[in-house]
């Protein structure tokens, strides 16, 4: 390559906005288009594959219908309960063993050994201890982001520079001023980010929780639909929880880049 | 004012100790600028953090005041060799940093003292140059204004004695030659007790009052050398004879330690002639590595 800096295929650097934009808006359009071209194959059955027109108006119908409404209300308001209880238990742990080491003795092993029990499979045992009402779903979000959550917070912890608590000390703060205002308020923007994807995983976690026991939900729903094989109104509903995904990560991000502005030099 | 009395260091590795420090004793007066020079590695970084109490000694103690002193306070500032301003916080918030400790926040104290507070830091990064940067964060500054701003917030706590170690190492030959001379003039102003590490013979000359030349494992003080210039010290002082004269006594001492000079022509055959016989006669033999 004559100029390694400038093209857009130098490495690390930077492309002009509208370039990523249009990159971005590309990658949508080739994935509908090859959708549109294999649908339309004669070799194709659309029970598997629907053709994306059907599934357009299987959702205009959809979204008339009040069950979408419902649905999408109903899996955000277990998303939320989980993830905020598992935000505001596991950022104060996460915090407690990112700064003491004596804390991530204690609780850092045990919490490596819970996180890699597949949380789909304490489905059961989570209806046998909190029934097959809402405190089981939420239960089921909370312990699939919670570990997860503690253990970026403490590294997010750990990673900010121990220059910064010797300098802190040397100006007169406590070890209570340096916890606070100084280690906590460093590693803000990686627990925030932290936050954004645990978000993610909590919608996967809500999709599982409502597949085995509910009356609504996105979950629920689609398990509905494959039961008549109406596989169109199924793909609507993948694609609302595609589209539900990316808008809470943009909301996230842009969050992020707002309230941590001295953390983030480039804004796109 | 600041007493070091038989301050030692012994660094326990898993299989053995590493004595860093033999008993070192000293006193710096009001007003001094004391810089402790030698190689790296000679652990005058580690005495500063003791003095610090960053770093806590195998014996001996630190008198402030005629006080013993134990753990950190901020009536001894420091400045670091690494960039350590809180990234999150403006030029004018980490300049006032300690006022804002909960600690420091007194509802007794009158409007004006406050104000003198806030006056002060402002003052000292204005004197810093600093100016225009009141409100920009420590990313939107270059390593030189990052150093005189953490120094700016070091001296508007009004250290008893201030603490700098290697402050201008990470800089570039240019830019801590301006360090040097703003360092002259705000000693010139604010006239505070300084202990200063460095291994840079020219800046300890330069900015020191009194130097303590270090010899390496374990550190001790090889020599108390007082600098004859008064507080006015132009730039062309450097290339002055009598300053020519104190570096070269200083080069002396801190290069007696160094490699002999059978080592160096050992190493320069080797360099010159890589031939196989004579490096399989030089190299040990390697220990097997399980």
């Amino acid at each position: 390559m004559r100029e390694p800096f400038t093209s857009i295929f130098a490495l690390r650097r930077p492309i002009s906005t509208w370039t990523y934009r249009l990159a971005t808006v590309v990658s949508f359009l080739a994935v509908l288009g090859g959708w549109t071209w294999v649908s339309h194959q004669s070799w194709v059955n659309p029970i598997f594959i629907p053709k994306p027109e059907d599934v357009w108006r299987v959702g205009l119908d959809l979204i008339r219908d009040e069950n979408l409404g419902r649905d999408v209300k109903m899996s955000f308001l277990r998303v939320t309960y989980g993830f905020l209880l598992s935000a505001a238990l596991g950022i104060p742990l996460g915090i407690l063993i990112g700064a003491f080491e004596f804390c991530e003795g204690l609780l850092q092993p045990l919490t490596e050994f819970i996180r890699y029990i597949p949380v789909p499979a304490l489905v059961p045992i989570l209806m046998i201890l909190f029934g097959i009402d809402e405190l089981s779903k939420v239960m089921l979000i909370f312990i699939g982001t919670f570990f997860q959550l503690v253990l970026m917070v403490a590294d997010a912890v750990r990673r900010v520079p121990y220059d910064l608590v010797q300098v802190s000390y040397t100006l007169g703060a406590r070890r209570r001023d340096v916890l606070e205002l100084v280690l906590a308020r460093s590693a803000m923007p990686e627990i925030f980010d932290a936050l954004r994807l645990c978000n993610g995983w909590a919608w996967t976690y809500v999709v599982v929780a409502e597949l085995v026991a509910a009356n609504d939900g996105l979950g629920y729903r689609i398990l509905k639909f494959s039961r008549f094989l109406q596989t169109p109104k199924i793909w609507f509903y993948l694609l609302v929880l595609g589209v539900i995904g990316l808008a809470l990560d943009i909301v996230f991000r842009k969050f992020n880049q707002r309230v941590f502005r001295w953390a983030n030099p480039s804004l796109r | 004012m600041l007493e070091i009395r038989d301050i030692e260091k012994t660094f326990a590795t898993r299989k053995a100790s590493v004595r860093a420090l033999d008993p070192i004793s000293f006193s710096v007066k009001a007003g001094e600028f004391v810089t402790l020079l030698g190689p790296s590695g000679c652990g005058k970084s580690t005495l500063l953090y003791i003095v610090a109490g960053l770093e806590k000694a195998s014996g001996g103690s630190v008198w402030l005041e005629g006080q013993e002193v134990r753990g950190a306070g901020p009536e001894r500032g420091m400045v670091f060799q690494n960039y350590t301003l809180f990234p999150w916080l403006t030029v004018a918030e980490n300049a006032s940093f300690a006022h804002q400790l909960p600690r420091n926040i007194d509802y007794s104290k009158r409007p004006s003292e406050i104000m003198n507070q806030v006056g002060r830091a402002s003052a000292l990064l204005d004197l810093m140059g600093l100016a225009d940067f009141h409100d920009a964060y420590p990313r939107e500054l270059s390593g030189g204004m990052k150093q005189r701003a953490a120094i700016a917030r070091a001296l508007a706590n009004s250290p008893r004695v201030l603490l700098m170690d290697e402050p201008f190492g990470a800089l570039d030959a240019q830019t801590r030659e301006e360090m040097q001379e703003m360092m002259l003039l705000l000693q010139a102003h604010e006239k505070t007790t300084v202990l200063f590490v460095t291994h840079d013979i020219d800046e300890a000359i330069y900015l020191s009052s009194r130097v303590l030349v270090f010899s390496a494992r374990p550190g001790r003080i090889a020599r108390d050398l007082p600098v004859p210039f008064g507080p006015d010290r132009p730039v062309d002082l450097k290339i002055s004879p009598e300053f020519m004269a104190l570096k070269r006594e200083l080069f002396e001492l801190l290069h007696q330690g160094a490699q002999g000079q059978a080592d160096r022509s050992r190493l320069l055959r080797k360099l010159v002639d890589p031939s196989p016989q004579i490096s399989s006669k030089d190299h040990e033999p390697e220990p097997p590595s399980h």
